[in-house]
């Protein structure tokens, strides 16, 4: 076995097979780097140059771009507030408060050191369970995956922000959310409005940026400015942010450890992988008053998490080919293009295969986090830039990455809509993180519950496994609790001392219209048989109550609604994130009568025009830049952009087509 | 690629208000239309990395090789609705210019052939150039002891467990199977892929379960050789009268209708049988078609036969096509038509059972 790792080691150290990695890395980065754009995207746009090259040359190309991506996108999600990628949301929490305090420099140092730590500890595990784990992922039925949804679930306690009536609830709305489509039970369709579009459930990645990122851009944008409040620079604090993930080991070896195990378990998924460490983080520390503020235990726990989860998604992918992630399927496509399928014989015959990319995973982590150190100072300036210059190129970049999703004019509907709901979510205070973990649980609740269910009758809950998860979610939901109502509780959307209101209506007709949505969810689940009804009608009762709750507290008046009163528009002065809403809406609007690419040349010629009164010559540059860019883009992924009216109309030539 | 882009960037400008893209002039006085210095779409109606993804990207590089004029072929993933959003649009929007062309999947086969609603295509209507084939395995665990198909008569009054994709999905024809056999089977849906279902049955949740061909040899062979698991039949292929043959991967395992004559000691007939032929057809043994728009001129269709034909005896094709094709007879040329249409009709007596039997048993509603 040492001979083999050694053997290939070797093999992989040749300038060939480096340059095939580095080709990898590099597009990793820049995919990472772009907000959305994760690594679907990323070995899609790989997926094409598979066939014909030899296979640890594509090998280290492809796992090169997997291992790089949950390292480059800390990027956006650190400077920009957007998270990089589903598997980084929850750096945004506490990386962006840092930036924005001028500690850009600490963040990106700890992110990337953790990032690199837990890349190793994946490839590690990879390496030891390699010829263990079948047994380890037989262990996972249904019963076991539901309780590790519940467990997922339980996090939302200690993200639910100030008021815990109003986390239970923005849980409650994600789960609605996540139900759309078809249900696992019976395949009926709920609350698909009877559209094709929606009969596949919205899609993670247009939900993750329609409630981060939409919300945060229009806020910047109010502020003027730029994302920077302080500081000329990113800051000293390099070797800060390398000191802080030394100084807090067992919690980077915690976070990887999770990381590693989420990940190998096909099923749960990467996504909540950052949030489960976060809230680890949260719920293990003495004090939490700074999380969501710029705790850098906030950006160390799913930084160091999210890299693991690679190592561990490789297991079901190679010994099962059961892919545990949205890019580990694209990997499976392109080992089945090289002649090499998954299956035991990895562990046996083909070791050889998984020990060479055990071993691109461990060199393309350094390499990656090497990169990203070494364009960090300049990445980081955008901070410095007036955001109002930024604006823009983010539109496009989510744009792009929404419509990644489906490929249809309808993902850009979707990121509105979900954009607008988190406006007022994060206006409000109702947790957006606890949003995002109902959403990505949601299916996969409702599936593995009715599973277990049939598999082996409720005498599922009496399984050991079972039992143990069950006391795991019992110790998080204690954790979590503990102290969210006292003066030390947690606020995801903002601080609350500015955020008391004397006008109440806009959050009682808030309140209400969440109420609303319940009733709905109520309403159409009741539409369906038995099996394919419990889980909205549950969802809707208990985020029903929840919102009632909330409804009750607030109309007892300004003061004594108590935590319950949370509007941070209470002092603002300005018209509030409207004007910039309508930008958006006109992009929107506008592809929808000529097509995205003509819509995004109008778009950006009158946004800096008018918003950010460039001169004339600056425009013009700024717009072919972002021209060019999205070409390239596009015409590598081999893209149709989303067509309006006119191209019902007349057949043009791409990129209008 | 970067060629076509360079390309496509610089006629853009000046092609902006021109007339529609058509197929370049016709040459050398034969029927045959050259695509030179063309780009193709082959649309794919699922996401990347999927099955029908891969097959076509093994392909596309083959078929360019084998088109007139070498055109530059590139794969177009239109996922969404379970396959349908993407034909749906295709069948509408593609032009039948020979520029762009459609590869779909017994997933897209099988709603069309219940009449799903949301269907707003018609296989009748394209013309057909190419059809794959594929197979798979259905094995059961050895504690049964049952040792072949034609002992399966032990199971009865027994209930078995199946790990289903869902009603109406490709997982339909298993379930089809089982109830022509007489078999009690619990389907359990909401599997991810048949990666999934395999999972369950390791863990003893399921307790019957099939795989494709290439998951059957790496995943479950090593199983049966370890004494865990018994292959019980294959789905088949079918001659060009739609009779049901053996699956060349699988010379020594019998197909279904064999396996049924073992259980049952007579050949299976009626509506059952019937529908489990048409979605086992549309399933497997012609899982696969490549097809052009509505009302292509024949010219290019007889061209993108030839091309497919030509395509199936290039050497390094053959020579590598066990990961994406397998031992199958690819069907070009006269074989196309009939196994086309047996893959892709329906008895309206056979749809009809179809539809009653997953309404009553499952709650479907269409």
């Amino acid at each position: 076995m040492l001979d083999l790792l050694l053997s290939t080691l070797l093999d992989l150290l040749t300038l060939k097979h480096m340059t095939f990695m580095m080709v990898g890395v590099t597009v990793g980065l820049v995919i990472g780097v772009l907000p959305g754009l994760g690594g679907i995207a990323g070995l899609s746009l790989l997926l094409p140059f598979i066939y014909g090259m030899d296979q640890t040359s594509a090998l280290a190309m492809l796992i090169g771009l997997v291992a790089v991506v949950p390292t480059a996108d800390t990027f956006s999600s650190i400077l920009m507030g957007i998270p990089g990628s589903s598997a980084s949301q929850a750096t945004v929490l506490d990386g962006f408060p840092l930036a924005r305090q001028g500690e850009a420099a600490r963040a990106l140092a700890a992110a990337f050191f953790a990032s690199m730590l837990g890349g190793m500890f994946g490839a590690i595990v990879l390496t030891a369970a390699v010829l263990a784990a079948r047994p380890i992922i037989l262990a996972f039925g249904s019963a076991e995956l539901f309780m590790l949804t519940l467990f997922g679930l339980s996090t939302v306690a200690a993200l639910s922000g100030g008021n815990l009536a109003k986390g239970v609830a923005a849980a409650c709305l994600g789960l609605a959310f996540g139900m759309i489509g078809a249900a696992p039970a019976t395949g009926e369709y709920r609350m698909d409005f009877d559209t094709l579009y929606l009969s596949d459930g919205l899609p993670l990645v247009i939900v993750g940026l329609g409630i981060f990122a939409l919300p945060e851009m229009f806020d910047l944008l109010r502020g003027g400015g730029a994302i920077a409040k302080q500081g000329q620079s990113l800051g000293r604090g390099w070797f800060q942010g390398v000191r802080d993930v030394i100084r807090n080991p067992g919690l980077v070896l915690r976070c990887s450890g999770i990381g590693a195990l989420i990940g190998a378990i096909p099923g749960i998924g990467g996504s909540v992988v950052d949030w489960i460490a976060y809230s680890h983080a949260m719920q293990t520390s003495k004090d939490r008053s700074q999380y969501g503020k710029g705790e850098i235990r906030g950006v160390i726990a799913p930084e160091s998490a999210n890299n693991a989860v690679q190592g561990g998604a490789l297991l079901p992918t190679l010994l099962f080919g059961i892919p545990g992630s949205g890019s580990m399927a694209i990997f499976l496509a392109g080992m089945i293009l090289l002649g090499l399928q998954p299956g035991p014989a990895m562990a046996e015959r083909d070791l050889g295969i998984t020990y060479t990319i055990i071993w691109s995973l461990a060199i393309a982590n350094l390499l990656g986090t090497a990169l990203c150190i070494a364009l960090a100072p300049g990445i980081a300036k955008l901070t410095l830039v007036r955001y109002t210059l930024i604006a823009p190129f983010m539109v496009m970049v989510l744009c792009f990455a929404a419509f990644q999703a489906t490929r249809s004019y309808y993902d850009l509907l979707a990121l509105l809509a979900v954009g607008v709901l988190g406006v007022f979510m994060r206006r409000f205070g109702w947790s957006r993180p606890a949003f995002l973990i109902g959403f990505v649980l949601s299916l996969g609740a409702e599936r593995y519950l009715y599973q277990a269910v049939q598999f082996s009758g409720w005498d599922f809950l009496t399984r050991p496994l079972v039992l143990v998860i069950l006391a795991l979610t019992l110790l998080s939901l204690w954790a979590g609790l503990r102290k969210s109502s006292g003066s030390g509780a947690i606020n995801t959307e903002g601080a609350a001392e500015d955020s008391r209101a004397s006008r109440m209506w806009p959050q009682l007709a808030f309140a209400a219209v969440v109420l609303g949505l319940f009733v709905f969810t109520f309403a159409e689940g009741m539409k369906n048989s038995y099996l394919a009804l419990m889980f909205p009608v549950a969802v809707a009762c208990v985020g029903g109550a929840c919102a009632l709750w909330v409804l009750f507290w607030q109309s007892r008046g300004a003061v004594a609604s108590g935590s319950a009163n949370f509007d941070t528009e209470a002092q603002a002065k300005d018209y509030g994130p409207w004007p910039f809403l309508g930008w958006f809406l006109g992009i929107v609007a506008l592809t929808g009568l000529i097509g995205f690419f003509a819509a995004l040349v109008l778009f950006f010629l009158a946004f800096l025009r008018v918003v950010a009164r460039c001169p004339w010559w600056q425009v013009l540059v700024l717009t072919g830049a972002a021209c060019t860019f999205i070409l390239v883009l596009a015409s590598s992924l081999n893209l149709l952009f989303p067509g309006g009216v006119l191209q019902a109309y007349l057949d043009l030539p791409w990129p209008l087509r | 690629m970067t060629s076509i882009t360079r390309r496509t960037l610089m006629a853009g400008g000046a092609a902006l208000a021109s007339a529609p893209v058509v197929a370049q002039a016709q040459t050398r006085g034969d029927s045959r239309v050259d695509f030179s210095g063309r780009t193709l779409e082959w649309v794919i109606p699922f996401a990347e990395g999927g099955g029908s993804d891969v097959w076509a990207r093994f392909l596309a590089p083959f078929l360019s090789r084998h088109m007139p004029g070498r055109p530059t072929i590139i794969i177009r993933n239109v996922p969404g609705g379970g396959s349908i959003t993407g034909t749906n649009d295709f069948y509408a929007r593609a032009r039948p210019d020979g520029m762009s062309f459609i590869g779909t999947s017994g997933s897209t086969q099988v709603p069309f052939l219940l009449g799903d609603r949301r269907v707003r295509f018609s296989y009748a209507n394209m013309p057909p150039v190419f059809v794959s084939p594929t197979g798979g395995v259905c094995y059961l665990p050895a504690r049964f002891g049952v040792a072949n198909a034609a002992e399966l008569g032990r199971l009865r009054g027994q209930e078995l467990v199946y790990a289903s994709q869902g009603a109406t999905s490709l997982d339909v024809v298993p379930m089809l199977a089982f109830e022509a056999l007489g078999l009690r089977v619990r389907h359990v849906f909401g599997m991810r892929g048949r990666g999934e279902g395999r999972l369950a049955l390791e863990r003893g949740e399921a307790s019957i379960d099939y795989q494709t061909s290439s998951a059957y040899l790496r995943q479950v062979v090593p199983m049966v050789q370890a004494g865990n698991a018994v292959p019980l039949f294959s789905w088949g292929v079918v001659d060009a009268q739609g009779v049901p043959q053996r699956d060349p991967t699988f010379p020594d395992i019998p197909h279904f209708t064999e396996a049924y004559e073992m259980m049952n000691g007579r050949k299976p007939s009626g509506l059952a049988y019937d529908a489990y032929l048409a979605f086992a057809t549309a399933g497997f043994a012609a899982q696969k078609p490549v097809m052009l728009p509505p009302n292509t001129p024949a010219n290019i269709v007889e061209t993108y036969k030839a091309a497919f034909a030509s395509m199936m005896t290039d050497p390094e094709l053959l020579a590598n096509k066990d990961a994406a094709l397998g031992e199958y007879v690819q069907a070009t040329g006269d074989a196309i038509g009939p196994l086309y249409r047996l893959g892709t009709t329906i008895a309206p007596e056979a749809r009809e059972w179809v539809r009653t039997y997953l309404t009553t048993n499952h709650n479907v509603r269409f």
